[in-house]
């Protein structure tokens, strides 16, 4: 995941930052984060772009919310056919039969963003095959592994934020 | 033409003040033309057929027809004009044109639709309401194709022109609607069949009926006769009734009719003429339509509409006044689960709830709050229209109602809205110094009886009292949260989706009242019914006029209210009542000159020092009561 995202340039007026709530990680700028100090910590439910959040165990999820950044500055994309969108947007993986176009060299094991046909950004996963290995798969056989897509804007709602 | 005809039928309309009445007349006169001319069967076959008749969204055909047509081929037009006359009902084809040609002739007073009307299937009905317009619009062509058409064209321009401007004085007074509904009744056979029929049910028909339960059919015949003779009630009442009588039997019918508690279906009642009251309580067992707004920070509209085109829903643009609202007419795909819909493209939200947004007009980088916010349909409109900058504070005293709210923000990639959940009477304390707030009140829904049916029976007095009570403390909550000293704003919009007077123009007017340095502006929005300035032996602030109301009736969305208020600096207007106290004490000097005559010739003295201390005592004391600081005691 590391390199799937390089630090945005930041812009010299309003530098962002991100923040700490409860155990949601927020990415926004500093002059909303000013302003939102008077609001107490209880009653702030979301603030800015909501990136991921730490597990119990401590580890770092990221989240559907950081799709807007990923899908910017991601290097290895996979599109899928328009008859793919939905099952995908279900929280299905992607199978071979809905790919319709992924980045020459993505290696395996290496976490992508896919997009529709139309480069609309609809969630990201991890590749399940390099490039050249799926050439040989069979239509059912899966490409990419599911983590995370825009349909957890509803079905997810009350979990989300 | 299936598809265009749907469309012509669900489409809102701009400002058309009471276009209900001229419809309705105009169907009732329509229905005397095709008499004359055909056997009574057809009147039977009306007759029946009235009662279970969709009203139809009042507009007027003549501004439906332009912007339409610009899209449509043009070229089709004359051929579906005909088409579609030739599918109307056969008995009524008759009196299509040349009845027509009669009736204007005979009474050139009366407002005419063509006999559209007559037409009582769905798709006939609405390809017709488009048929004379097109006769409008494209009144070069029809010219062409066929040779009778030009007079007719003429005719019906004048008359729809006619008809405007009559909808238009009708607003302005009731008496004339009277007299209009009067020449629409003159038929003689209806006159008597009224007469004759309509007597009031006795006290043991009553009984009866609360115990049996009425007959729906009997009920509605008995809203129309009701309606009808209160339209003009020397000419057809009872010789021994009064119009409380009437009035008192109409509201208990339009409760059971509709399914209204008894009280609820007054207060609405009492709102409007009878027969608008009719037209506003049928609006709201229709549904409205489904409409969407596109997310101008992740798409725009034409983009958007293409792609929802592809997936096979149909849309239109909502109207001129909005560049970002669709009307959704059928779908083979759910609209709330499309791949568009889960990227944030564009947010399921109804056309009423653009306009208090449109009214605060919020800009880029100012602060803004939205008081009672979810489901962020509002919220996320704004952030939109201040382009992600700045800072928009949502807030929703529902905990649990601001999940859906924050999902919905992010969805539509809102970067710059921080969601909080506090009670919104903690307002100025929590944070202040807003450049502008939006308040859509929690309301009793009045206006969303179409959306929510339950308002119907679970509202009581009470509920509205409570209801009033909270908005009158939140709307002072939302004025003293604003930065006064804004260079950019200021405003504060109250808006709520209810009809009722208490919650609206009540409020509102409690607000000025309170807040001396507040005053009502006037909205933006070019459509819209004016607010009442007085109503029901209550009288409102003169500026009253500035707020707008909308109707389902009347604009084809829900029932709505929007006020939109300046808030000034508190120095301004202590500057005035600085002003206004030294005028006045001009005027006591004056006074007091007079006096000193008075004590000359009296024995009575007067201690002009004491009085003018106590006269600033009370003055201070009037300010404290408004609200204001009262100035420092000026000496002399």
């Amino acid at each position: 995941m590391n390199y799937l995202i390089k630090i945005p340039g930041q812009e010299p007026r309003s530098p962002p930052l991100l923040r700490l709530q409860k155990d949601k990680v927020f990415l926004l700028n500093t002059p909303i984060n000013n302003l939102a100090t008077s609001i107490a910590r209880p009653n702030l439910i979301s603030i800015g772009q909501c990136l991921g959040k730490f597990t119990k165990s401590g580890k770092f999820k990221l989240g559907i919310g950081s799709l807007d950044v990923l899908a910017r500055w991601a290097r290895f994309k996979v599109w899928v056919k328009p008859n793919g969108e939905l099952p995908f947007l279900y929280g299905n993986h992607v199978v071979k039969a809905h790919l319709g176009r992924i980045t020459e060299d993505t290696p395996e094991h290496q976490g992508v963003v896919v997009l529709s046909m139309a480069d609309v950004p609809l969630g990201f996963g991890v590749s399940a095959r390099s490039t050249v290995d799926t050439r040989k798969l069979d239509p059912t056989g899966l490409v990419v592994f599911h983590q995370a897509d825009v349909g957890e804007y509803l079905r997810d709602e009350d979990s989300l934020f | 033409m299936g598809r265009k005809s749907k469309q012509k039928q669900q489409d809102p309309v701009p400002h058309q003040p009471r276009q209900a009445h001229g419809t309705r007349v105009t169907k009732r006169k329509a229905k005397d033309a095709a008499l004359d001319t055909s056997n009574k069967k057809s009147k039977q076959v009306n007759q029946a057929k009235q009662p279970r008749k969709p009203k139809q969204p009042s507009s007027s055909p003549s501004i439906h027809s332009e912007d339409e047509q610009d899209e449509q081929d043009a070229s089709d037009d004359a051929s579906e004009a005909s088409e579609s006359a030739s599918d109307n009902l056969q008995d009524l084809q008759g009196s299509d044109d040349d009845d027509e040609f009669d009736l204007d002739a005979s009474d050139a007073d009366a407002p005419q639709n063509p006999p559209q009307q007559l037409v009582f299937s769905d798709q006939d009905d609405s390809e017709d309401g488009s048929q004379d317009s097109d006769a409008d619009s494209d009144s070069d062509e029809q010219s062409d194709v066929q040779g009778a058409e030009p007079r007719r064209e003429k005719l019906s321009a004048k008359k729809s022109k006619k008809l405007d401007q009559e909808a238009l004085l009708e607003a302005a007074d009731a008496e004339a609607e009277m007299i209009r509904t009067n020449i629409a009744g003159l038929e003689p056979n209806e006159m008597g069949e009224v007469d004759d029929d309509m007597v009031l049910p006795t006290q043991e028909d009553k009984e009866r009926e609360a115990t049996e339960g009425a007959d729906a059919q009997t009920v509605y015949g008995r809203i129309g006769d009701i309606v009808r003779i209160l339209g003009d009630f020397h000419r057809f009442k009872a010789a021994n009734r009064s119009r409380a009588d009437y009035t008192d039997q109409l509201v208990a019918d339009i409760a059971s009719y509709y399914g209204y508690t008894p009280f609820l279906a007054e207060k609405l009642f009492s709102m409007f003429s009878p027969d608008e009251s009719i037209a506003f309580f049928d609006a709201n067992e229709t549904p409205r339509p489904v409409t969407i707004r596109a997310n101008t920070l992740k798409t725009r509209r034409r983009d958007l509409a293409q792609a929802l085109i592809n997936r096979g829903v149909s849309l239109e643009p909502i109207g001129k006044w909005t560049k970002v609202g669709l009307q959704i007419f059928d779908s083979s795909v759910p609209v709330g689960a499309t791949p568009e819909y889960l990227a944030g493209h564009y947010m399921l939200q109804s056309p009423s709830s653009f306009l208090p947004v449109m009214a605060l007009d919020p800009k880029t980088n100012e602060r803004v709050l939205d008081m009672a916010s979810a489901p962020g349909g509002k919220t996320s409109y704004m952030s939109a229209l201040m382009q992600n900058t700045g800072v928009v504070f949502a807030n929703d005293a529902n905990a649990s109602r601001t999940k859906s709210l924050s999902a919905n923000v992010h969805r539509l990639g809102c970067k710059n809205v921080v969601v909080c959940s506090y009670d919104g009477r903690q307002f100025p304390k929590v944070i202040g110094g807003f450049d502008r707030v939006l308040l859509d009140a929690p309301c009793s829904g009045t206006g969303v009886v179409s959306k929510d049916q339950s308002v119907k029976v679970n509202k009581t007095e009470r509920d509205f009292a409570l209801l009033s009570h909270l908005q009158k403390q939140l709307i002072l909550c939302a004025i003293d949260s604003i930065n006064t000293k804004s260079s950019t704003g200021g405003y504060v919009v109250y808006s709520t989706c209810s009809v009722t007077v208490e919650e609206d123009e009540g409020v509102v007017d409690y607000a000025l009242k309170k807040r001396p340095n507040v005053k009502l502006v006037h909205t933006g929005l070019e459509f819209g019914v004016e607010g009442f300035t007085n109503i029901g032996g209550k009288k409102f602030h003169k500026d009253m006029h500035l707020t707008r109301r909308f109707y389902p009736h009347v604009h084809n969305m829900e029932g709505f209210f929007v006020s939109k208020l300046h808030v000034l600096p508190r120095a301004v207007v202590k500057n005035k009542l600085a002003q206004q106290e030294k005028n006045d004490a001009d005027d006591t000097g004056v006074l007091v000159d007079d006096d000193e005559d008075e004590k000359e010739a009296g024995d009575v003295t007067f201690n002009d020092d004491e009085d003018k201390q106590l006269m600033q005592k009370n003055q201070r004391r009037q300010q404290k009561a408004k609200g204001i600081k009262p100035s420092k005691p000026t000496t002399k």
